[in-house]
C-alpha cells in the first residue's frame, strides 16, 4: 500500500539543485520582442530624439545645421504661433465633446437596442473607412457649399445668426469657418469614439439595468449611476483616440477652413515641407508632443484607468 | 515514436515521488514529500484550495518543474521530461477542450500528435465508451457540462496513459450530475485498470471514488489511508474536521488500565482504547477525545437509568435540532463541549427531544479516538466552509 | 401623450440613427457625385447625370497607378506589422521579462502621438541618414505606426485565452512547435485577423505620414490630396464608392457563409 513520509529537511546550506533548470525558453521573450521593438526604437524613438536635437540647431539649408542649444527657437515659435496652438486645443476639444455627445447614443443603440440590426449598423459605422477619408472630407465641401440646402436651412432657421454672433461662422457661410473645421474633425474621428464606447457598453450585463430599476432607479438615474460609470473605460479611450489625432490634424483645416482656421498641424506641415525651416518645425512638433503627453498622463491618472494598452 | 513505446510498456507502473517540493519565491507550495501511488489504484489528493494538491499533480504531469526531488513512473525517472514526452495524461479543471476543434478531433488530438495515422476506430470506440458517439462533429461549446467532462476524460484515456491525472474534474458540475459522474469515472477506472490520481477539495467525492486518499494541508500530507481508515482513525484534528464532522472533548489522562485509557473531563469519566490514541498517554497529561456525531445515542434525562453500563456518557441540554429526512441533527450544550453535534437516525423519534430538553449522550468507548491536545481543535473547519461557498 | 411616451422610450434610438446618418451622409454624396458630369475641373456642384466615369475609372492619368501602389504598400505593411506585432503581443502576455514598463510605453506612445509629429520626426531621420524618399520609406513608416495597433488587438485575444489549453496540448504529446501551430495560433487567429484588417485600413488610408515621407512617390490618398488643389476628377468618387461597396459586400458574404456553416453544424 501507499507510503508517506516527510523527507528529511535539507541540510544547511540548502542543497544545490542537482540538475540545471530546464531551459524552457528563457530567451524566447527577448527573441519575440527584438524585431518589433528594434523597429519602434529606430523609426519612432530615435526620430523623436533627432527631432529634439534639430529643434536646438541653428544654420540654414545651404550651410547645414549645427547643435547650438539655441532654445530661443522655442520661444520664437511659441510667441509667433500661439494662436494656432490655442486653436488646435479649442477645435480638438470641441470635436471631442461633440463626438462623445453624438457617439454615445449610437454606441448605446448598437449595444442594447439594435437587436438583429446590430451587425448591420456596426458594418455601416466601419465601412466608410474604406472610402478614403480625404474623399469623404471633400464631400463636406459639397454638403456645406455656399447657398446649398444645408446652409440655406441653417440660415432660414437663424442658426447662422447665432453662430456668427459666437464667432463660429461669418458672412452667412459655413465653409471656411471654424464651424466647418470642427464639423469635419468631429466627422472624421467619430468612429474612434464609437468603437471603444461600444466595446465597454457591450460588456455591461443588461440585467444590471433591471437590477437598478428593481432598486427604485428611474431610467435616467440608472444611466447616471450604473451605465455611464461602467462605460468609463470606453469614454476615456474614446476621448483620447479622438483628441490626440484631432489636435495634430491639418487636413480638415486645409480642406474646409481658411487661413483664419490654421491649426498647429498646418504650421508644422508648411514649415517642414514648404518653408524648410527645420528647427522651428521641430520645436513646434516637440511642444505639441509634450503638451499632448502631459494632457494624456494627467487625464489617465485622473480617470484611474492606467492600463489602456 | 519514443513516447508510444513508453506508453505501452507494461509493469512497474507505480508513481513514485521522492523528496519532491515546490517553492515560488518565499512561498512553499509543497514541502519535500515522498509518496507512492501503486499501479492500478484510484488515488485521491484531498485538501482545501491552496494546500498544494494541484501543484503536486502538475509536477507529475510535467507542467510544473519541481524545486527539488524526483518523479518516477515505474522504473523510469521522468523528472526532466517535458509534459509531451511523459506517458501521463490529464483531465484539466474546466476541461480545457480545444474550442476550435470538434469533439472527434479533440479526442484524436493525442493520437495524431504521436504520429498515428488511422485513428478512426480508436476514436469511435472511445466516444462509445463515454456515450458520445452522436456528438462527434459538434464543437465543445455546443455540449452540456457533463458531456464536456466526458470528452475531456475520453481525450486523455484514448492515449492509454500509465497514469491519468484528474484536476478537480467534477468541480463545474451540479450536485446530481457530480454524483452520477463519480460512479461513471469509477466504472471507467475499473474497466481500463489505469492508475487514476484525482485532485479534489470535496471529501465526499474523494471517499466515494478513491481506494486511497492523501489529505493535504499547507503543502504537506497530513494523513494517508483508505477512506474508512481516515474517517475512523484520524490522526490530526485537521483530518478529523476536514473529513466529516468531529466532536472534541479536552480531557486529562486519569489512569491507564490494560488496553484502556481512562480520561477525566468535566465531572465525568470517559474510556478510550489505547490502540485508538495517536498521542502518547501519560497519567496527568492532556489528550483530545474525539467522537463522530453519528456514533452517539441521545437519551432523554428521565430515561438515563435505561442506558447500558460500560458506555461513555455526557450530560447536556439540546440547543438546536434540525430535521433533514434520514436523520435529525442536534446541537447539545454540555459542560465539556459547548456545541456537541449528534446525528440520530429517524427510526423511533422521541418527541421529548426538542430544544431545551435535558439529555444524556452516550456511545461505545471503542468509537472514541484520542488526539494530541497540542493542536488547534478547529483546524480544517473554516476551510471546509470556505470551499462550500 | 402616447407619442410623448413613445418618444421618451426611443429617444436614444432616434439620436443614434441621426448620428449614423451624419456618418453616412458624405458617402451618399460621394456616390451621387460619382454619376456627375461637372462643368469645370472641380466636382463639387451637381450638373447632370452621367456614367462616363464608371465606364472609364482609370481614365485619369496616375489615378490607378497610385491606387495600385497604395494597395501594394498596404499589403506589405500589413504583413510586416502583423508579424512583428503578433510576436510582441505573445511575448507580453505569455512571458516574464525585464523592463516590461519601458516596452509597454514604447508600444503605447506611437498611438498617443499626433501623426504630424511622428511624420516630421521620421522625415528628420530620413533626411539625416540621406535616405531616398519613396516606396521603402513609406513602407517603413507604415509598419511603424500600424505595429502598436496590431499589438493591442492580438494582445486582447491572447490574454482572454485559457493557458490550460496550451498545457492540455503539451499533455497530449504536442511539442512546443506543434502546440503553437495546432492550438495557440488557431485560437489567436481572430485577434490576429482583426489586427491585420486594422493595419490594412490604417495603411491604405494614411495621408499625413505618407505625405511627409513619400518624396515624389504618389499613393492614392496623396493623389486625392493633389487633385483637391488642382481639380477633382469624378473617377475619385467612383473608386471611393467602389471600395465602400466592396467592403460591405465582403463582410456580408463572409457573415452569410459563417452563419450557414454554423447552422449546418448545429
Amino acid at each position: 500500500m501507499a507510503t508517506v513520509t516527510e523527507a528529511p529537511p535539507p541540510l544547511a546550506p540548502p542543497a544545490p539543485e542537482t540538475k540545471p533548470p530546464r531551459r524552457r525558453g528563457r530567451w524566447t521573450p527577448y527573441l519575440l520582442l527584438l524585431p518589433g521593438l528594434l523597429w519602434l526604437v529606430v523609426f519612432f524613438a530615435l526620430p523623436v530624439i533627432y527631432q529634439a536635437s534639430t529643434s536646438v540647431q541653428t544654420g540654414s539649408l545651404e550651410e547645414g545645421y549645427k547643435v547650438t542649444w539655441h532654445f530661443a527657437t522655442y520661444w520664437d515659435a511659441l510667441s509667433e504661433y500661439w494662436p494656432q496652438f490655442v486653436r488646435s486645443v479649442l477645435y480638438a476639444a470641441s470635436a471631442t465633446v461633440l463626438c462623445l455627445l453624438l457617439g454615445y447614443p449610437l454606441a448605446y443603440l448598437i449595444a442594447f437596442r439594435a437587436g438583429r440590426w446590430r451587425n448591420l449598423i456596426m458594418i455601416l459605422v466601419i465601412a466608410p473607412f474604406f472610402t478614403s477619408f480625404l474623399i469623404r472630407t471633400l464631400a463636406w465641401k459639397t454638403i456645406l457649399a455656399d447657398g446649398g440646402p444645408v446652409v440655406g436651412a441653417l440660415d432660414a432657421l437663424h442658426v447662422l445668426d447665432v453662430t456668427a454672433f459666437l464667432g463660429w461662422t461669418a458672412d452667412d457661410r459655413v465653409l471656411a469657418t471654424p464651424l466647418a473645421v470642427v464639423c469635419g474633425l468631429t466627422y472624421n474621428f467619430l468612429p474612434f469614439m464609437i468603437l471603444p464606447l461600444y466595446t465597454s457598453l457591450e460588456r455591461i450585463d443588461p440585467r444590471l439595468h433591471e437590477a437598478a430599476g428593481d432598486l427604485y432607479a428611474k431610467p435616467s438615474t440608472t444611466f447616471r449611476k450604473v451605465t455611464f460609470p461602467l462605460s468609463m473605460p470606453g469614454v476615456v479611450s474614446g476621448t483620447l483616440l479622438t483628441f490626440i489625432p484631432a489636435s495634430g490634424d491639418y487636413i480638415n483645416s486645409d480642406l474646409l477652413g481658411s487661413t483664419d482656421t490654421r491649426m498647429v498641424g498646418n504650421v508644422i506641415q508648411s514649415q517642414f515641407l514648404r518653408i524648410l525651416d527645420y528647427p522651428t518645425a521641430a520645436a513646434l512638433s516637440f511642444i505639441l508632443m509634450a503638451a499632448i503627453l502631459a494632457v494624456v498622463t494627467v487625464y489617465i491618472r485622473k480617470s484611474g484607468t492606467e492600463d489602456l494598452v | 515514436m519514443k513516447t508510444t513505446e513508453e506508453t505501452t510498456t507494461a509493469g512497474g507502473g507505480d508513481v513514485r515521488l521522492t523528496g519532491i517540493s515546490k517553492t515560488y519565491g518565499d512561498f512553499t507550495a509543497v514541502h519535500p514529500l515522498d509518496l507512492t501511488v501503486p499501479q492500478g489504484s484510484f488515488f485521491a489528493l484531498l485538501g482545501a484550495s491552496g494546500c498544494g494538491k494541484t501543484t503536486t499533480l502538475r509536477m507529475i504531469a510535467g507542467l510544473e518543474e519541481p524545486t527539488s526531488g524526483t518523479v518516477h513512473l515505474g522504473d523510469q525517472d521522468v523528472t526532466a521530461l517535458p509534459p509531451y514526452k511523459r506517458p501521463v495524461n490529464t483531465v484539466f479543471q474546466s476541461y480545457a477542450l480545444f474550442p476550435h476543434l470538434d469533439i472527434y478531433e479533440n479526442v484524436a488530438f493525442g493520437l495524431r500528435r504521436r504520429g498515428i495515422k488511422s485513428v478512426k476506430k480508436q476514436v469511435e470506440e472511445m466516444l462509445e465508451l463515454v456515450q458520445l458517439g452522436e456528438q462527434a462533429r459538434k464543437k465543445p461549446h455546443q455540449l452540456s457540462g457533463g458531456q464536456q467532462q466526458r470528452v475531456a476524460v475520453a481525450r486523455a484515456l484514448i492515449n492509454h496513459p500509465k497514469v491519468l491525472l484528474l484536476d478537480e474534474p467534477l468541480g463545474a458540475l451540479d450536485l446530481k450530475l457530480r454524483r452520477q459522474m463519480q460512479l461513471e469515472l469509477k466504472r471507467i477506472q475499473t474497466e481500463v485498470g489505469i492508475t487514476f490520481v484525482h485532485v479534489t477539495h470535496d471529501q465526499e467525492e474523494a471517499m466515494t471514488m478513491a481506494d486511497c486518499v492523501a489529505v493535504m494541508n499547507a503543502g504537506r500530507v497530513e494523513q494517508l489511508g483508505t477512506p474508512a481508515d481516515l474517517y475512523e482513525n484520524p490522526r490530526t484534528t485537521f483530518v478529523a474536521n476536514f473529513l466529516g464532522t468531529s466532536n472534541f472533548i479536552e480531557a486529562e489522562v486519569d489512569a491507564t488500565s490494560g488496553d484502556d485509557i481512562v480520561l477525566k473531563a468535566g465531572g465525568g469519566k470517559l474510556v478510550l482504547h489505547r490502540s485508538r490514541a495517536s498521542a502518547p498517554a501519560t497519567t496527568g497529561g492532556k489528550i483530545l477525545a474525539g467522537v463522530r456525531p453519528e456514533k452517539i445515542s441521545l437519551t432523554h434525562a428521565d430515561d438515563a437509568g435505561r442506558i447500558p453500563e460500560g458506555r461513555n456518557r455526557i450530560t447536556g441540554r439540546i440547543t438546536e435540532s434540525s430535521f433533514i429526512g434520514v436523520s435529525t441533527q442536534f446541537v447539545v450544550d454540555s459542560p465539556v463541549c459547548s456545541d456537541f453535534e449528534v446525528y440520530v437516525q429517524n427510526i423511533d423519534r422521541d418527541p421529548r427531544l426538542a430544544p431545551g430538553a435535558e439529555v444524556v449522550l452516550h456511545w461505545n468507548p471503542a468509537h472514541t479516538f484520542g488526539l494530541d491536545a497540542a493542536q488547534d481543535i478547529d483546524a480544517g473547519v473554516e476551510t471546509v466552509e470556505e470551499e462550500v461557498v | 401623450m402616447a407619442f410623448v411616451n413613445w418618444f421618451k422610450r426611443n429617444v436614444v434610438v432616434i439620436a443614434g440613427l441621426l448620428t449614423l446618418a451624419y456618418l453616412l451622409l458624405p458617402n451618399v454624396v460621394v456616390t451621387v457625385f460619382s454619376f456627375n458630369r461637372p462643368k469645370g475641373r472641380f466636382n463639387y456642384e451637381w450638373q447632370r447625370f452621367s456614367t462616363d466615369a464608371w465606364r472609364d475609372p482609370c481614365g485619369v492619368s496616375g489615378l490607378c497607378e497610385s491606387l495600385g501602389l497604395s494597395l501594394q504598400i498596404a499589403f506589405w505593411a500589413t504583413l510586416g506589422a502583423t508579424l512583428l506585432g503578433t510576436m510582441i503581443a505573445f511575448a507580453l502576455v505569455r512571458y516574464r521579462f525585464r523592463a516590461r514598463g519601458a516596452v509597454n510605453s514604447l508600444i503605447f506612445l506611437p498611438m498617443a502621438m499626433p501623426e504630424v509629429v511622428m511624420a516630421a520626426s521620421l522625415l528628420t531621420l530620413f533626411l539625416n541618414m540621406g535616405a531616398e524618399l519613396g516606396f521603402w520609406t513609406i513602407l517603413i513608416a507604415h509598419i511603424m505606426f500600424c505595429l502598436s495597433f496590431v499589438v493591442v488587438a492580438v494582445k486582447a485575444r491572447v490574454m482572454s485565452m485559457d493557458p490550460r489549453l496550451e498545457q492540455a496540448a503539451q499533455d497530449l504529446y504536442a511539442g512546443p512547435a506543434q502546440t503553437f501551430l495546432r492550438v495557440t495560433l488557431p485560437i489567436a487567429a481572430p485577434g490576429i485577423a482583426a489586427g491585420a484588417l486594422l493595419a490594412f485600413a490604417l495603411s491604405f488610408d494614411d495621408f499625413i505620414i505618407t505625405n511627409f515621407n513619400a518624396g515624389s512617390t504618389v499613393t492614392f490618398p496623396m493623389f486625392v490630396w493633389g487633385s483637391a488643389q488642382r481639380g477633382t476628377p469624378v473617377q475619385i468618387n467612383v473608386i471611393g464608392t467602389a471600395m465602400f461597396v466592396i467592403a460591405v459586400l465582403l463582410v456580408l458574404v463572409s457573415m452569410a457563409v459563417g452563419n450557414r456553416r454554423k447552422r449546418q453544424k448545429a
